[in-house]
């Protein structure tokens, strides 16, 4: 079942929780046994705090959700001095999903990353769509993406993972240029923007109007863009975007990802992750797959 | 420790806007207090995709039952309004913090408004069997909003206001003349937000130490997303697993 995902990532089985849905593991620990999955992705973090966006943040939608948290995190130092002694002895790979402003920010943050022991990768959060200065402007173009990663990646010796925004006109060149600057990984997709109104009140529902849309309804999306992603790089490629059960994992697989993550999904059931772990088993054992990994592209 | 739980709908009493869902589970259940809150999963309802948080009325430990007083404000909890008598209804419990529970001797007095008379059910309960017997003060647009109101009586001194005038004194609680008549150590509240504004404002102007629960909008109820965060002397925390109970103190009202 073992999943290489290069440079020391090693995942037990495929799934991962995605970040800024699973916090830090502890909330869900009740529900998972963590030793269960393949690795969490612990929230977004920037290297100085940040309070977030105001009330409210979220906006329910057909099968999904729109959020504009705006990555509330209280920065890398605390992380370290505070999270990390708790965390770091989890019984599955713990990463980081680390953010920026600027250039300087994601260095530096990778650099206090890169010296934990046991943090395996750094998730490059190069595609927050809410805040202003979210690391999307960074990837939405080839030329941020290539900038970000090959600094980042002068610095972090680690598996270096970069999730990819969605609101892109062609999200296969930005992985490539990633691929190029140097990661390991790319994992995708992060939110779709979106907007959502309450026609009562003439008002928008989100304090910032817009905020990033995930949930069900974007599977279909995510899908595509990993099937496109995983045709153009070499890298292994984790799929995540509206993953609520197993069956939606192996989608993700066939269409070419090596390892997934599970999002919004944790909110509607806390022990979906574990449930969608065993499933892959069974669909393994079902189509007399021998491990997880054949499952990669294995699309007739 | 949190649990993820079927339970079936033994009973269902119909209020019109409100329904009292009692509900049992096969499982034991965990420690709850007093104003902690459940996660409900609406299930058929295609516009509901996220669970509802709904506060605890009332826990009957020996047979393993919940009972959920549901205000049908929407599409999730008009269709959970809508189950009916042995469908499973599956809920995360217990979430969040619940009410401090006051020392013995101390004068309590709970609010609640509208909807938010239900954690105080089941907090008079256990401050019964704590042997405080607090004092209730009600309030609704009318009537028929005041629910279950021969039960909270037995529960401790009870006083109610309607805006119509139709029972008890006419008004908002805060108008009520009970706060001239009679003095309080600890005040509780959970109702609508401009109504605890005002409680606690008045709670702060007599030097009464005050507890309000919030029922911010939320997705996880874990603490993980970071959706209902409240503003408060220490920056933006999450409701559902910092509150829903808060001394006002802490928030930036």
């Amino acid at each position: 079942m073992t999943i290489d995902l290069g440079r020391g990532l090693v995942l037990r089985n495929p799934v991962m929780t995605a970040s800024g849905t699973f916090g830090y593991g502890e909330e869900y620990t009740d529900f998972v046994d963590l030793a269960q999955l393949g690795g969490i992705i612990v929230k977004g973090t920037t290297l100085n705090p940040r309070e977030g966006n105001p009330y409210p943040r979220m906006a329910e939608t057909p099968s999904g959700m729109l959020n504009c948290v705006g990555l509330q995190n209280k920065g890398v130092q605390y992380f370290i001095d505070t999270i990390y002694p708790r965390i770091k002895d989890f019984d599955t790979n713990v990463l980081l999903n680390l953010s920026g402003s600027c250039l300087d920010d994601y260095v530096k943050g990778a650099e206090m990353v890169d010296a934990l022991e046991k943090i395996p990768a750094i998730e490059l959060n190069v595609s927050c769509p809410n805040v202003k200065q979210g690391g999307m402007a960074f990837g939405v173009t080839t030329t941020g993406i290539s900038q970000v990663v090959s600094e980042v990646r002068k610095v972090y010796h680690k598996h270096l993972m970069v999730k990819l925004s969605p609101n892109v006109t062609n999200i296969a060149e930005i992985a490539l240029a990633a691929e190029a600057a140097g990661a390991d990984s790319v994992s995708l997709i992060n939110t779709l923007m979106g907007m959502a109104i309450d026609a009562e009140k003439r008002k928008p529902k989100l304090s910032v109007i817009t905020g990033g849309l995930s949930g069900a309804c974007v599977k279909p999306v995510a899908l595509r863009m990993v099937w496109q992603v995983a045709k153009a790089v070499k890298i292994p490629v984790v799929g995540l975007g509206g993953i609520s059960n197993a069956t939606d994992a192996v989608e993700f697989m066939l269409a070419g990802a090596s390892a997934i993550e599970i999002g919004t999904a944790n909110f509607i059931d806390p022990a979906v992750s574990a449930k969608v772990a065993w499933g892959i088993n069974e669909y393994c054992e079902r189509h007399g797959f021998a491990n997880a990994a054949e499952l990669t592209g294995a699309l007739l | 420790m949190k649990q993820i739980a079927d339970f079936k709908l033994i009973a269902k009493q119909d209020y019109g806007r409100s329904v009292l869902l009692r509900l049992r589970s096969k499982r034991p259940l965990p420690d709850i207090m007093p104003g902690q809150f459940v996660q409900v999963r609406v299930d058929g309802s295609p516009s509901t995709y996220l669970r509802r948080p709904i506060s605890i009325h009332d826990v009957e430990f020996e047979q393993n039952e919940i009972t959920l007083l549901v205000q049908q404000v929407g599409e999730g909890t008009r269709h959970l309004a809508a189950a009916e008598e042995g469908d499973t209804i599956n809920m995360v419990l217990p979430l969040g913090n619940g009410f401090s529970l006051p020392e013995k001797g101390e004068r309590c007095l709970l609010v609640g408004g509208g909807i938010g008379i239900a954690p105080l059910y089941y907090f008079a309960k256990v401050l019964n069997a704590k042997g405080v017997r607090p004092t209730l003060l009600l309030g609704g647009k009318t009537d028929t909003d005041l629910l279950r109101l021969a039960d909270y009586q037995k529960l401790g001194e009870t006083f109610v206001t309607t805006e119509d005038g139709s029972r008890g004194e006419k008004g908002f609680v805060t108008m009520h003349s009970v706060w001239q008549k009679q003095s309080f150590d600890k005040i509780y509240v959970c109702g609508p937000k401009p109504m605890m504004k005002a409680v606690a404002k008045l709670a702060a102007e007599k030097n009464v130490w005050c507890e309000v629960s919030l029922e911010n909008l939320m997705a996880c109820g874990l603490g993980a997303c970071l959706c209902c965060v409240e503003d408060t002397v220490d920056g933006h925390v999450c409701v559902c697993k910092e509150g829903p109970v808060f001394n006002t103190r802490r928030l930036k009202w």
